[in-house]
């Protein structure tokens, strides 16, 4: 069934005029996600190969029913352009964009949170979300990517996040959708969120996690699986040789005072019951016997 | 982001907060001037990025200028931690009655601006924080809220400080607060917040770190940024726009996205090896960005071997190789490659690495061969 996007899914491009919006929101168009506008307020009236442009996302929403935008504005506007979606009654923000000043993330997640209950943000600095066969709304490689399940794929990075679909697929093994909740601080969706939706949907059997070091996101995620998850869960956790105090790459990926390694995630994990690879590779075999395991 | 001392203050001033008088030098003789037109006593501080400085010496009192000399002798040139003392910090001394610690960051589990306010002040945070823990008063701030006057009067009463600094203390918290929001600060912390015997509060420290990605709408970083301390090799990385973090180990490390660099890093570890640095070139892993990759890691002396690990996603395999191929024609790599590409249109991209192949550049299908061939090299 996939979580949070299908194929009814109708999606608008934030930034769909600017060469990044524009190459994946076309890829995305062809591998058959419903991409219904995009928006800009100095092109509105305009089109994107076809796709038409309105200056706001509420007269994207008016026009097409989309109830999905993804965004791909540079990081200035991000903000900016996350509380104009929620504005106009978007259930998901996708946003892709990297480099978004942690003040904003905290701002306008709470922002949200508070004014605007209904609409989800995921990342930033994300890939995306795709539901393989349904919908791919980002910047993932659809073609790496098995549909029908049976495993739900959730990842604070995204290089490893491909490693695993295409390992997977490599397998036949199916997923039946993989979320991006991306590398930075604020992270609009967690991993628990995401967990408790794969445990709710019939489709999905088991999941993969894919952590990496900095905050506390996979020990919640622990707590979450250890008392509420019933379905079987494998992980990798990237970072374990990271030195102290240096920001690897994503921005929220730093071990701070001591907290936040990879170690102490890994450890969480496994006294949750996960099955924890040591390498991106071990952590494909590990769902690989998982899926067998299941039967199906 | 992380500021000197000297820079946290100016950064706080910006803000009023009080801050002591102060000069910044980097030879005896302007320290010793310095310290002549502030006036004595001052205090001579080491300025590096990180803590511990009382602990070596880094910090002294001068009385008259013979004593600010033999200080600056000793603080400029010297070994902290590994860093090297080149400026320091010559402050008007202040009369200290007590010592607080007070802090902002951002507390990534409750997704809330944290404050930490504690009348056990001048020690490690961390120290109380297991020993003491209600010695820290603590107040979660809803950036949509902010910090008003009443929830910072409330916080301050809560960490029963002497109640003569409670006046004090609150308009500081609200202007630090200002500071670390508009700021665009990871951290603020004052450590230690001081009442002094006339009843005022004074930051008599400033440690600061910035958030990086907010340099765009910040004109007056770019002073922070010629003081960063980076080697040879991370500033070169960071002039070609590369996320480089230096190791000290021997297999140099490129891969394509944050997580696959630093399970890179990870599996040269695990099998034996060391890597000398952690390398993303994020999705551009044309022949422009890679060559200005192996430039980096071929300018690292410690580096014998070199490992590339790509995930072909829309870059695809064949363009990956063709990019790599590119690259070594334009910049002199002297030490071997071992690349795995995977991914899209990878076995197109092995065959053309495979036509190139010789003893300085092979290619592996899986990462736990690539890594064990590229340490191999490295012996």
């Amino acid at each position: 069934m996939a979580i949070f996007v299908d194929e009814n899914t109708k999606v608008v491009y934030q930034g769909l005029t600017g060469s990044q919006g524009r190459f994946y929101g076309l890829r995305n168009r062809d591998y058959g996600t419903q991409v219904v506008a995009g928006v800009n307020p100095k092109k509105a009236g305009t089109d994107v190969d076809g796709i038409p442009v309105y200056a706001t996302v509420a007269e994207a929403k008016e026009a097409t029913g989309a109830t999905v935008s993804c965004v791909f504005i540079p990081a200035p506007g991000v903000q900016s352009a996350v509380l104009e979606a929620a504005a106009a009654g978007m259930e998901l923000v996708v946003v892709i964009t990297e480099g978004v000043p942690a003040q904003d993330e905290a701002y306008f997640y709470n922002k949200v949170k508070r004014d605007f209950p209904g609409t989800r943000i995921l990342g930033p600095n994300c890939p995306g979300i795709i539901s393989p066969g349904k919908a791919n709304i980002g910047i993932t490689a659809g073609e790496i990517a098995k549909a029908g399940g049976p495993v739900g794929i959730v990842s604070r990075s995204g290089t490893l996040t491909y490693q695993a679909l295409y390992e997977l697929k490599l397998q036949n093994i199916g997923v039946t959708t993989c979320v991006g909740i991306g590398g930075d601080p604020v992270p609009g969706t967690s991993f628990i969120d995401c967990l408790e939706a794969f445990e709710a949907d019939p489709e999905t059997k088991a999941v993969m996690l894919i952590g990496e070091i900095g905050g506390s996101a996979e020990e919640e995620a622990a707590e979450f699986i250890k008392h509420k998850m019933t379905k079987p869960v494998s992980a990798y956790i990237a970072g374990v040789t990271a030195p102290a105090g240096k920001k690897m790459g994503h921005a929220g990926a730093i071990v701070s005072g001591g907290k936040g390694t990879a170690a102490a995630k890994m450890e969480a994990l496994a006294d949750a019951g996960v099955k924890v690879g040591n390498n991106p590779t071990e952590a494909g075999e590990l769902m690989v016997e998982i899926v067998k395991a299941l039967a199906l | 982001m992380d500021l000197l001392e000297y820079q946290g203050k100016q950064f706080f001033a910006q803000y009023d907060i009080p801050v002591s008088q102060g000069e910044a030098a980097t030879t005896v003789e302007d320290a010793v001037a310095a310290a002549d037109r502030i006036g004595y006593p001052v205090v001579v501080k080491a300025q590096v990025h990180v803590g511990g400085r009382g602990k070596a010496g880094g910090v002294k009192l001068a009385s008259d200028t013979a004593e600010a000399r033999e200080h600056a002798e000793f603080i400029l040139g010297l070994d902290i931690k590994g860093h090297i003392v080149k400026t320091i910090w010559i402050e008007s001394a202040s009369d200290i009655a007590e010592e607080y610690y007070a802090s902002f960051t951002l507390d990534r589990a409750a997704k809330k601006h944290l404050g930490m306010l504690s009348a056990e002040g001048g020690i490690e945070i961390e120290a109380v924080a297991e020993e003491n823990p209600d010695a820290i008063a603590k107040i979660w701030i809803d950036p949509v809220d902010g910090l008003t006057e009443e929830a910072a009067r409330a916080w301050v009463e809560a960490a029963k400080l002497n109640p003569v600094a409670n006046d004090g203390a609150v308009d500081i918290l609200l202007k630090l607060y200002r500071a670390y929001t508009e700021g665009d600060a990871d951290l603020c912390e004052i450590n230690p917040l001081i009442l002094k015997p006339t009843g005022e509060v004074h930051a008599l420290d400033a440690k600061v770190t910035l958030d990086a990605n907010a340099q765009y709408r910040h004109e007056g970083w770019e002073a922070y940024e010629a003081t960063q301390v980076r080697d040879e090799r991370e500033q070169a990385a960071h002039d070609k726009g590369l996320q480089y973090v230096g190791l000290d180990g021997t297999v140099g490390v490129i891969a394509n996205g944050a997580g696959l660099a630093m399970s890179t890093v990870d599996i040269v570890n695990q099998v034996g090896g060391s890597p000398a640095n952690f390398l993303d070139i994020g999705g551009g892993a044309n022949a422009e960005v890679m060559a200005g990759a192996l430039e980096v890691i071929n300018n690292d002396p410690n580096v014998k071997s070199i490992f590339i690990n790509i995930f072909g996603g829309i870059t695809k395999g064949d363009e990956v190789a063709n990019g790599i191929v590119t690259a070594l024609g334009r910049v002199q790599i002297d030490a071997p490659i071992v690349i795995r590409i995977d991914g899209t249109n990878a076995e197109q991209g092995r065959a053309i690495l495979a036509e190139h192949a010789s003893e300085k550049l092979q290619s592996k299908s899986t990462m736990i061969e690539a890594a064990k061939a590229a340490v191999e090299l490295a012996k």
